[in-house]
């Protein structure tokens, strides 16, 4: 089982559900208005949801020996 | 001859030089010429993969809409992200698969899954059918930087004639090797300029990104949030889902998945490739700060903006820099998808239609004897004109978008779905795009009386929903018969 590899909807869903509530200007993060802080956010946790993705896939190739190389 | 044209001519030079280069020692047959001999790593694959996705589109497209539009041009930021979260799971699969069958292009791997030839045809026909508006983006791209950088000396057409004979020479010298070099003089190049201009004008013209977004905010009140209706939220939604699948269905990206020497590339791609995405944040800054210096921009000229701001805040010798970035921003994908093209015509459709087996040195020497002539056919096409360059790829992506349902469906070992249900599939959905581009027809003229939540949805959806329909409903009629004589991969 693979149940990690489901991880990958999160950043569609956050990023995309996320809009209609995210769609203001409002606070500003980081000098960005609300709704272009919120996507570049998640264009960051995409990377880090994947990497992690990575990581323990790497992980379980390693210990399953020659199964996959 | 001015400075900045001075530096851009310069720039194609290097650029050509750099393509002659790298086809040294290299023998040129039709998998050397298209893919590379298979022998790439991590980091050309990455930059040659991120030369295809930062086009004139990202450079000009992106800030023209941030100009223009604003909110609603950060789809663009949004569906390369889901699309690079996708392809650590379709990628290795798709590379294993024609790795182990050596097949060079998209329409080889439809032939081979469906065991349809007549499929591979359709799909090679839809494939560059999508291919040329992406490409006349690119020469518009060109004809848009050289004129501009000209200060008006050289017409745009003038300069869409002069690109376009650039980028034939360009494609003929080299091969794909050569547009993995300049990719990585490319992105060096772009990587600067986005930065520089999108930290530097903000910062210098209005006192920070802060500021500047405050300044906006107050000029143009819900510029920066997505409108009530037309670009909604469920317009972005619905865009950025279909470019998201529609992502890895264009032939060149897809043909370039299998220049990788493993598959192991692609998921340490998909963890990188996120963060690169952010260099579209400094295009974005750009636009915006060019709505408040250089403002009155409309129409199709909102894709001036980023030069217009560069040549008022720096001059020509700075536009000359940007003019080169911009210059292999267009030149790099241009390459592809002309190479692309015409390896497809000549080779999974003449190849194919006229007799069975055709020598291997004639398709090659098809394939480039076709370069020209796709060229020209761009360049008349551009030289009529009318569309933004966002809304030229929005088009674009609902022609290829369509492939993703039959290649999605192709992956599991036991077939799911028929041949005749995958090419009725695909032509429905076709046919849906077609119809609904000439008509014009959006989601609220064809359901007028529905919630602003259904009617300001992606029209493409109509596309993709009659296109799945039809595909589950043929296979269901013709089902049971085994697909393909499948191979184990």
């Amino acid at each position: 089982m693979r149940w990690y590899r489901w991880l990958a909807v999160v950043p569609a869903i956050g990023m995309l559900g996320g809009v209609p509530f995210a769609n203001r200007v409002s606070p500003y993060v980081l000098g960005l208005p609300f709704l272009l802080f919120w996507v570049t956010a998640w264009v960051v946790l995409t990377s880090a949801i994947m990497w992690l993705i990575y990581a323990l896939d790497r992980a379980r190739e390693r210990n399953a020996g020659g199964d996959r190389r | 001859m001015n400075p900045a044209l001075l530096l851009i001519g310069a720039c194609f030079v290097v650029a050509l030089a750099l393509g002659i280069r790298a086809r040294r020692g290299h023998a040129m047959t039709l998998e050397q010429w298209t893919v590379g001999g298979r022998g790439f790593g991590t980091i050309l694959v990455f930059v040659l993969m991120a030369g295809e996705i930062y086009t004139t589109f990202t450079f000009l497209g992106g800030s023209g809409w941030a100009y223009g539009k604003g909110a609603p041009a950060f789809y663009i930021l949004c569906y390369g992200t889901l699309a690079y979260a996708m392809s650590y799971f379709l990628l290795p699969v798709v590379w294993r698969y024609a790795n182990a069958h050596a097949l060079v292009s998209q329409a080889d791997f439809f032939v081979h899954k469906y065991g349809s030839e007549a499929l591979g045809i359709i799909v090679s026909v839809v494939s560059v059918a999508a291919m040329i508006p992406y490409l006349v983006l690119q020469l518009k791209g060109l004809g848009i930087i050289v004129s501009e950088s000209s200060a008006g000396a050289i017409s745009a057409a003038q300069a869409v004639w002069t690109g376009s004979v650039v980028l034939v020479i360009y494609v003929v010298a080299s091969g794909v090797r050569g547009s993995a070099w300049t990719a990585v003089l490319k992105d060096i190049m772009i990587l600067g300029v986005a930065l520089m201009l999108g930290i530097y004008l903000p910062a210098r013209l209005h006192g920070g990104f802060g500021a500047m977004f405050a300044q906006i905010d107050r000029a143009h009140p819900g510029f920066l949030t997505l409108p009530r209706t037309g670009m909604s939220p469920a317009w972005f939604i619905s865009t950025v889902v279909l470019t998201a699948l529609g992502f890895y269905m264009w032939p060149h990206t897809f043909a370039s998945c299998y220049t990788a020497r493993d598959a192991n590339v692609f998921r340490r791609n998909a963890v990188v490739m996120p963060l690169y995405q952010l260099v579209l944040l400094f295009v974005f800054f750009t636009g915006f700060a060019a709505l408040l210096e250089v403002p009155g921009l409309t129409g199709t000229a909102v894709d001036l903006s980023l030069l217009r701001v560069t040549d008022h805040a720096f001059g020509p010798w700075i536009l000359g820099v940007v003019g080169a970035a911009g210059l292999l921003t267009a030149l790099v994908p241009g390459s592809m998808l002309l190479m692309s093209a015409c390896t497809i015509l000549s080779k999974n459709v003449y190849a194919k239609l006229v007799r069975r087996h055709v020598p291997e040195a004639q398709v090659t020497w098809l394939a480039r004897a076709l370069v020209p002539i796709v060229a020209l056919l761009s360049v008349l096409l551009t030289l009529r004109g009318g569309s933004t360059l966002v809304l030229l790829l929005l088009a674009a992506y609902n022609v290829v978008t369509q492939l993703f349902p039959a290649l999605i469906l192709s992956l599991p070992h036991r077939p799911i779905v028929t041949r005749q249900g995958a090419i009725a599939g695909v032509l429905a959905g076709e046919a849906t795009v077609v119809a609904l581009t000439l008509t014009g027809a959006t989601m609220g003229s064809l359901f007028p009386s529905w919630p602003p939540v259904i009617t300001d949805l992606n029209v493409g959806i109509v596309a993709m929903v009659v296109n799945v329909v039809v595909l589950f409903a043929v296979s269901g009629l013709t089902g049971r018969r085994p697909t393909a004589p499948q191979t184990a991969p």
